[in-house]
């Protein structure tokens, strides 16, 4: 089974990567506050009527 | 590319064009790929259509129609959904928009190529990597572009927090892009021509690692991203729980990769190898329901808007298909059980309850959420429509599958059948002729499923040429973490 050979030395490295990133993510505080993220979504002005939003979005 | 609603002042907007684009392009390509689809499940049902003419044949056809669905309607969806997600949940216009445009059009000559080289009979052989070399280079010149784009839209967010959607879009580039190249290796013997770089058991081991990857990456992960942000959208709520979204996302990420070797039951491949499959197949279910759980119950408490909003039908039944399919695959990867149903119309059955149900209404129910406001407005054209569109696509859908499930059984109880002197108790032709009743029912909710793209495609012409090309704003004041 030569193919295993490319195959499970990929998938450790794929998940050597994927901890890399998970580990990043932690540090740099990507899982804090995480309900309010999960609202931030509902807040961007984009629901179609562009004209007058645009006015409100200006400081 | 501004509109004539552009104020005087020079004001940032967002690159909406590309999201436009690709979004008409997978209606378009939803049309043409689920008619294939009928007319190779008409040649099922009457063999007589495939006419004798080599490139109308069910064998050419067949890769055709699944490149469409799959890669051009698939595909286009995912484009125009991470393009316009990104840019929303990073508040920043796409990262190299020039790029984006060659994305659109080089993935348009991808879909184009296929057309022509599938019924001309060029192909490798391969599932779901039926392209020759040539255009499998371009594939990955494209993905790479659409790469650059999108993780330079997240490099240049101005949001620190990377919202779910984005990870889940992030991880099936990357995976996609691994996949197709190293499935991709061939070694060409001259145009359009080629073998592939690996032999016998190991290239099957290779393509069903890409090929149930790609189920998983391409047909699930994307998938994810959209349902993450338009469900939420939609209803105007947040997600259910944000924090088990994070936990859905890596626990799907850790567990994916191995599940390939569930098609290779019983093959050459080493026993251990299609065991280690099956266990991770069956863990699977469990991020996989967690993300399904969370979906729905977004509308805890607000059921009351699935009865008056259509859009949020289509996204919310997407999830009840995608936690059947994700419930009957780890089932069917037990090999007990994929010994009675492994070559039967089971798996397409299983397959299309995914591919229809979950992929098919989640992408149309985000389109019918993104197209209108595309053209500065704040709904379709047609709301009964949308409406009529849900529940024809859904008659059609249970046709489908419960037709496949039925022959699906009976063909695997019919092949294992022997009489007590151990000679089988039916030919495979009986077994065909039995099987014909439900190829009709099959045929008959194909043509509801695609009927039902017809009336979106009418409901998206008229939106848009009642709408105009707008462009919106980025937010200046922006909310930082």
């Amino acid at each position: 089974m030569d193919s295993l050979y490319l195959l499970v030395p990929l998938s450790v490295l794929a998940m050597l990567g994927v901890l890399a990133v998970f580990a990043w993510a932690l540090w740099r505080g990507q899982f804090d506050g995480l309900e309010a993220e999960g609202e931030r979504v509902l807040l961007d002005q984009d629901q179609g009527d562009v004209g007058r939003r645009t006015e409100e979005s200006a400081p | 590319m501004n509109s004539d609603t552009a104020p005087p002042q020079p004001l940032l907007v967002y690159h909406d064009t590309t999201v436009r684009l690709f979004a008409y392009a997978a209606v378009l390509w939803g049309v043409v790929g689920m008619a294939v689809g009928v007319l190779i499940a008409a040649q099922l049902t009457w063999p007589e259509l495939n006419f004798g003419i080599p490139w109308l044949s069910y064998g050419r056809l067949r890769p055709l129609h699944t490149n469409a669905v799959i890669f051009a309607f698939g595909g286009c969806t995912l484009m125009a959904t991470s393009f316009h997600v990104v840019q929303r949940t990073c508040q920043v216009p796409l990262f190299a928009p020039k790029l984006a445009q060659f994305v659109f059009w080089g993935w348009q000559a991808v879909i184009v190529a296929a057309a022509i080289s599938l019924p001309m009979g060029y192909t490798q052989g391969k599932e779901y990597a039926e392209l020759e070399w040539p255009i499998d280079i371009l594939i990955a010149v494209v993905w790479v572009s659409y790469a650059i784009v999108f993780f330079g839209t997240i490099g240049v967010r101005k949001v620190r927090h990377i919202y779910v959607a984005n990870w889940f879009f992030g991880a099936f580039i990357l995976t996609v892009a691994l996949l197709h190249i190293v499935n991709g290796a061939a070694i060409p013997a001259g145009w359009m021509k080629s073998y592939s770089a690996y032999a016998g058991v190991q290239d099957a081991m290779i393509q069903w690692w890409y090929g149930h990857n790609a189920v998983g990456f391409f047909l699930t992960a994307g998938f994810l991203g959209m349902m993450y942000y338009y469900i939420p959208k939609q209803a105007e709520r947040p997600i259910y729980s944000y924090r088990l979204s994070i936990v859905h996302f890596w626990a799907l990420i850790f567990t994916y990769m191995w599940a390939g070797p569930h098609h290779l039951h019983y093959t050459a491949l080493p026993d251990w190898a299609q065991s280690v499959g099956m266990v991770f197949s069956l863990v699977l279910l469990a991020p996989s329901w967690g993300g399904m759980i969370n979906g729905m119950m977004t509308l805890s408490g607000a059921w009351h808007k699935l009865r008056d909003d259509p859009i949020l039908k289509f996204l919310i039944v997407s999830l009840s298909f995608y936690g059947m399919s994700t419930f009957e695959g780890p089932m069917m990867s037990i090999k007990t059980v994929n010994a009675l149903s492994h070559y039967t119309d089971w798996t397409v059955g299983h397959v299309h309850s995914g591919a229809l149900g979950w992929v098919g209404l989640v992408s149309m129910g985000c389109l019918y959420h993104l197209i209108p406001r595309m053209v500065g407005r704040t709904q379709m054209h047609s709301v009964p429509a949308i409406e009529l569109h849900f529940w024809v696509s859904t008659v059609g859908i249970v046709l489908y599958i419960a037709a496949m499930w039925i022959a699906g059984v009976m063909q695997g109880l019919m092949w294992r059948a022997v009489n007590p002197d151990g000679t089988l108790v039916y030919s495979f032709v009986e077994g065909v002729k039995a099987t014909w009743p439900f190829y009709l029912v099959r045929f008959t909710g194909g043509v509801l499923y695609l009927g039902g793209m017809l009336i979106m495609a009418w409901n998206v012409v008229m939106t848009a040429r009642a709408g105009q090309r707008v462009s919106i704003p980025v937010p200046l004041a922006v909310a930082r973490a």
